[in-house]
């Protein structure tokens, strides 16, 4: 296959198109900037004859996605931080609503408007309240421009299995930089008309040509309060049943293990190669990656051997932590943790989280 | 062994040009692996602008490294900010024309190249860059020229033709100074 070297923005934007995404709803803001204007471009274009909308604003676009979602078309926005909080309003009715469409973080330094330099401080927001009313959406956290690609385009059908929104958690590193990647092939119409034609039975179709046509496709589909439980019921016993089939993470080099970090994103990519220096110098290192932070993989901690273990050392780009408040819940004390954190828009050093996993190992 | 570049200047100079030309070239003409990271403020043009490039034959677990063996200085923040970032032993290349100041370091190689002067007597400031790059090829020899020089035309002689010929000659003009200051260093050696 042939490698193309690809911003990450723009190879989430492209894969998302070979995912057979046809409508995109956007405002600019940085760092994901490059995945409207990517969309702008290549929406019109014949392979692929979509519908790109710039949004007055993040409100509007996530709103534009609502109705685009609730006509079965597979559809996508993406935003930065603040610039999702912005929509959490919509993120929310499109769970209410059950809609299968993709939300992309490509996550920057905060709170508020904070930076526009990458970070990892959306954690909380991401895995945990997107929107009012307790709903929950996989996460899914790529650390490298290829595995972008490769969530992006499985994003889609992860949201129409469930028919639910699907978050993609990008941090802004893995947004800006470049690298090359295998782009998977392009759906064919075909194949996106018969994804759309699964979703007939709700979809919003308009007035035209018939007389009963699905015209409103607002709040919850249990509208009333009576059912409404019923649904938040049902949502629940999925959330549950993803911690089964859903649960998603990679360990490396953590068989004979007596020290683990563990990071997602961006960190666990640095995190990795502090792994190899530090088993080239003797230290028994390993790495835990979540690859979906929800559901989070409480399994690859619940497996860990406690008695074997100096210690776990979360590495992430948020001051205060969250991803280590999840390691924590899981671990609950059985050994110590220490946190290896930058924040704000600067990037995680593999010296510092070489350092810290040293200091957390202890004399040799 | 891996090559980490860093490439540092004001915003329109076309420090990200810079490393995305070696970047491309380097995917399309051999086999290693290649990380860019760019690194930039609000400004379009005018405040800081870096990028760092990795060329390696393992994965790149780190894109932003926190040690370079290559570091491009095209003005004086970038001396303030980046001169210490350089490996022992490593390489700089400065513009000489635009940089006023000088490296603390003695540790380091230093390779001087007055390219917007080139520039400016080639007839159009804008392809000092090209003379910088052709500099940091005929030095390091990481890449073949040509295909440098290819893929310059590709991507930035796309946006404009008419600098193809200037950018030409610029690179050439660059590639001249950095084969000369490496055969000063081997001889050196």
């Amino acid at each position: 296959m042939e490698k193309v070297f690809m911003k990450g923005c723009e190879a989430i934007a492209e894969a998302a198109i070979r995912a057979g995404c046809r409508f995109f709803a956007g405002y600019p803001i940085t760092p994901q900037n490059e995945i409207p204007e990517y969309f702008s471009r290549r929406m019109p274009q014949p392979d692929v004859r979509g519908v790109y909308l710039q949004g007055e604003s993040e409100t509007a676009s996530a709103a534009m996605l609502f109705g685009a979602g609730a006509t079965g078309t597979r559809s996508m926005t993406s935003s930065s931080s603040c610039g999702i909080s912005l929509m959490s309003e919509a993120i929310g009715w499109m769970a209410g609503s059950c809609l299968p469409v993709v939300i992309c973080n490509v996550v920057r330094g905060g709170p508020g408007i904070g930076s526009i330099q990458p970070a990892q401080q959306d954690y909380f927001q991401a895995t945990k309240a997107s929107g009012n009313g307790g709903f929950r959406m996989l996460v899914l956290a790529p650390s490298t421009v290829q595995e972008a690609v490769d969530m992006t385009y499985r994003a889609f059908d992860l949201a129409q299995k469930y028919m639910y929104p699907v978050y993609i958690l990008c941090d802004g590193f893995t947004g800006a930089m470049m690298e090359p990647v295998v782009l998977p092939e392009m759906m064919s119409d075909e194949a996106i008309a018969a994804e759309k034609k699964k979703n007939e039975s709700w979809a919003v179709t308009g007035r035209k040509g018939a007389a009963k046509g699905k015209r409103i496709h607002c709040g919850t589909r249990h509208g009333i309060p009576s059912t409404l439980e019923e649904k938040n019921i049902a949502d629940w016993k999925m959330y549950e049943q993803w911690k089964i089939d859903e649960v998603e993470y990679e360990c490396y080099k953590t068989e004979d293990a007596e020290l683990i970090i563990t990071a997602y994103g961006v960190s666990a990519r640095i995190s990795r190669s502090a792994v190899d220096i530090l088993r080239n110098e003797g230290y028994k290192v390993g790495l835990i990656r979540p690859i979906k932070v929800h559901p989070f993989p409480e399994i690859a901690y619940e497996q860990l051997d406690y008695d074997k273990l100096r210690g776990i050392l979360c590495a992430e780009m948020s001051i205060p932590p969250q991803f280590a408040y999840d390691v924590e819940a899981v671990v609950r004390k059985r050994t110590p943790i220490a946190t290896c954190l930058r924040s704000g828009g600067e990037i995680i050093e593999r010296s510092a989280i070489i350092d810290a996993a040293k200091r957390l190992y202890g004399d040799k | 062994m891996e090559n980490t570049i860093l490439i540092g200047g004001i915003g329109g100079q076309g420090v990200m040009v810079f490393g995305q030309l070696l970047c491309y070239t380097a995917v399309e003409t051999t086999d290693k692996y290649v990380t860019y990271f760019p690194s930039y403020g609000m400004e379009k043009r005018g405040g800081t602008s870096n990028c760092y490039v990795t060329i390696s034959d393992d994965p790149v677990g780190a894109p932003k490294a926190e040690k370079a063996s290559y570091v491009v200085v095209l003005a004086d923040p970038a001396m303030d900010k980046f001169q210490n970032t350089l490996l022992p032993g490593g390489t700089m290349f400065v513009d000489s024309s635009v940089c006023t100041k000088k490296t603390h370091r003695t540790d380091v190689d230093v390779v001087e190249v007055p390219a917007g002067e080139i520039a400016r007597e080639l007839g159009d400031a804008r392809v000092a860059n090209l003379c910088m790059i052709g500099a940091f090829i005929g030095y390091t020899q990481v890449l073949p020229p040509e295909k440098v020089l290819a893929t310059a035309f590709k991507k930035v002689g796309s946006k404009r033709p008419e600098l193809n010929a200037l950018n030409e000659a610029a690179f050439y003009r660059g590639l001249e100074i950095g084969t000369a200051a490496r055969g000063r260093k081997k001889d050196a050696n």
